[in-house]
């Protein structure tokens, strides 16, 4: 009998090589796309987060290189276009990707490089998985992950629309829907994600999201004693609050960070097409079905009777008549 | 295969799939069943740890190496992953972009595996054993030190320079092989000793 993995408090530990069971279960779902009755679990996994610190972030990519290589992903060589960005943008092949903004600000009149790590926030609430069509292909656990389980994946890009934050990208080859898996597979063996341990800055941290919302407290003290007075966590309520959060140091202007969104909410469109759309859709189908059903129990055939055989031979002969009279 | 099926039988069929369908989409009886949710299997699991030191600046962070297959039990061994070591003093298991990408480093096809030489004004590579490297590598500085080393110098001081030899050492090793290298190098007279911690 192995031993369960320890529940993860930290990303600072090296991972047990020894076989240990996981401890992120099938049981821990709380929420899956498309499948509005999931059986509740019994026990809370202990909700963690991940806090990027952008002002102690340098830029430096390691936490896309850890990524990469955790993930087994392989970003293309691509072609220089002018950015900081490497690559240029999201991918099935990167899941996270460092955002470079220029700002100039005017109270200061200073240029401040506003670096942001861009990825899935695992939002509480989460807009993919309620855009979802496909059963079970994007899966909430209780500690919070927001994970997507490709073989029920369809690759119709819904989740993509539902995204709050432009995150998932639908994978060109495999066709399924891919992002930051916040590194469920490290997170079930007790471990953080693998870009929170490489971070050279510890820009990134891990561990339970009352922890980091402490830790982020104590940032922002030091962020506004040193003059950023607007300094905050970006843990946005639109969507319930996220399991990856940010300081900021211009938390009242989220948008100067690459596109930071000010108040993230689920698309309406998105609780509209899977709500009432639905059910008016389902419901014509419905009634068409009803409809066909009674149109075959009760209409019948048109019979024809003797008297109309008679007014038709009388019609008959009359356009006979005619066509007489008109060749005479 | 042919199917025997008579227009009126196909039309049939098709509508009888149809209505199945809908009924499932109406909510009468079970959605296709998902597959069981999990989340990606755990790729260390009875993996072979080696501590080693990255191997790029002089920073010398510790790190681990995960491989499959144990080269003590005369196994061939595939490195599958690296990352940083937790419990090295100097990163505490951080590393940066280019270390966190060493796997890529390690298994790169245009690593340098073994000694090779090319002859002066050559154009090709060959490959050489360690023994003959070695050789190689001692006899010219025997050669160049023998030419040029420097005992006294005008003044009848005695200096033991040896200045036409270079040495370039590495910046990512333990004091203990810091110690040697430095006292090899400097028993030898050579002057111009660094390592790439300046490069």
């Amino acid at each position: 009998m192995t031993d369960r993995a320890p529940q993860p408090t930290t990303a600072a530990a090296n991972p047990p090589v020894q076989p240990l069971a996981s401890n992120l279960l099938p049981s821990d779902v709380v929420r899956a796309s498309a499948m509005p009755h999931i059986t509740a679990p019994d026990r809370q996994l202990t909700k963690v987060a991940k806090l990027i610190d952008v002002s102690k972030c340098i830029g430096c990519k390691a936490c896309q290189s850890a990524c990469a290589e955790w993930n087994d992903t392989s970003p293309e060589i691509g072609e220089n276009v002018g950015l900081y960005e490497n690559p240029a943008d999201l991918s099935s092949e990167m899941f996270t990707l460092m955002r470079y903004a220029e700002y100039e600000n005017p109270a200061t009149n200073e240029l401040e490089w506003l670096i942001r790590k861009e990825g899935c926030m695992h939002c509480e609430d989460p807009g993919c998985l309620r855009a979802c069509p496909a059963p079970g292909a994007i899966v909430q656990y209780s500690n919070g992950i927001v994970d997507f389980i490709h073989e029920n994946c369809i690759g119709c890009g819904y989740c993509v629309t539902g995204c709050p934050f432009d995150v998932p990208r639908i994978s060109p080859v495999k066709h399924v829907s891919t992002k930051c898996t916040l590194c469920s597979d490290r997170v079930a063996m007790g471990q953080g994600p693998a870009c929170a341990k490489a971070c050279p800055t510890q820009a990134i941290t891990f561990g339970t999201k009352e922890a980091m919302i402490a830790h982020a407290e104590e940032r922002i003290e030091d962020l506004k004693s040193r003059g950023y007075e607007n300094a905050g966590l970006y843990d946005p309520q639109g969507v319930g609050g996220t399991h990856v959060m940010y300081v900021l140091h211009h938390a009242d202007q989220p948008s100067l960070y690459s596109g930071l969104p000010d108040d993230p909410q689920i698309a309406p469109i998105v609780e509209d097409w899977k709500g009432p759309a639905k059910k008016v859709g389902l419901a014509a189908i419905g009634l068409a079905a009803v409809g066909a059903a009674l149109h075959g129990i009760f209409a019948r055939p048109l019979k024809v009777e003797p008297e109309d055989e008679e007014d038709a031979e009388g019609l008959v002969e009359a356009a006979e008549r005619r066509a007489r009279e008109d060749r005479a | 295969m042919n199917i025997d099926l008579t227009r009126r039988g196909f039309f049939g069929l098709a509508g009888a799939g149809a209505a199945a369908t809908t009924l499932g989409a109406l909510g009468f009886g079970a959605a296709e069943a998902a597959e069981a949710v999990n989340v990606r299997a755990f790729k260390l699991t009875s993996m072979t740890e080696t501590r080693n030191i990255c191997t790029y600046c002089s920073v010398a962070c510790g790190i681990i190496l995960y491989s499959k297959g144990d080269l003590a039990a005369s196994e061939t061994a595939e490195l599958i992953h690296v990352e940083g070591d937790a419990d090295h003093p100097t990163n505490r298991g951080t590393l940066c972009p280019k270390g966190s990408a060493l796997k890529g480093f390690v298994r790169s096809e245009t690593r340098a595996t073994k000694p090779r030489y090319r002859a002066p004004g050559g154009t090709e590579w060959q490959d050489i054993t360690w023994d003959a490297a070695f050789d190689k590598i001692a006899r010219a500085l025997k050669d160049d030190r023998d030419a040029n080393f420097i005992a006294k110098n005008d003044q009848g001081q005695v200096v033991n320079r040896w200045l036409t030899a270079g040495f370039l050492a590495a910046s990512g090793g333990s004091n203990e092989t810091g110690w040697l290298t430095y006292k090899t190098v400097r028993s030898m007279g050579i002057l111009p000793f660094d390592n790439q911690a300046r490069v």
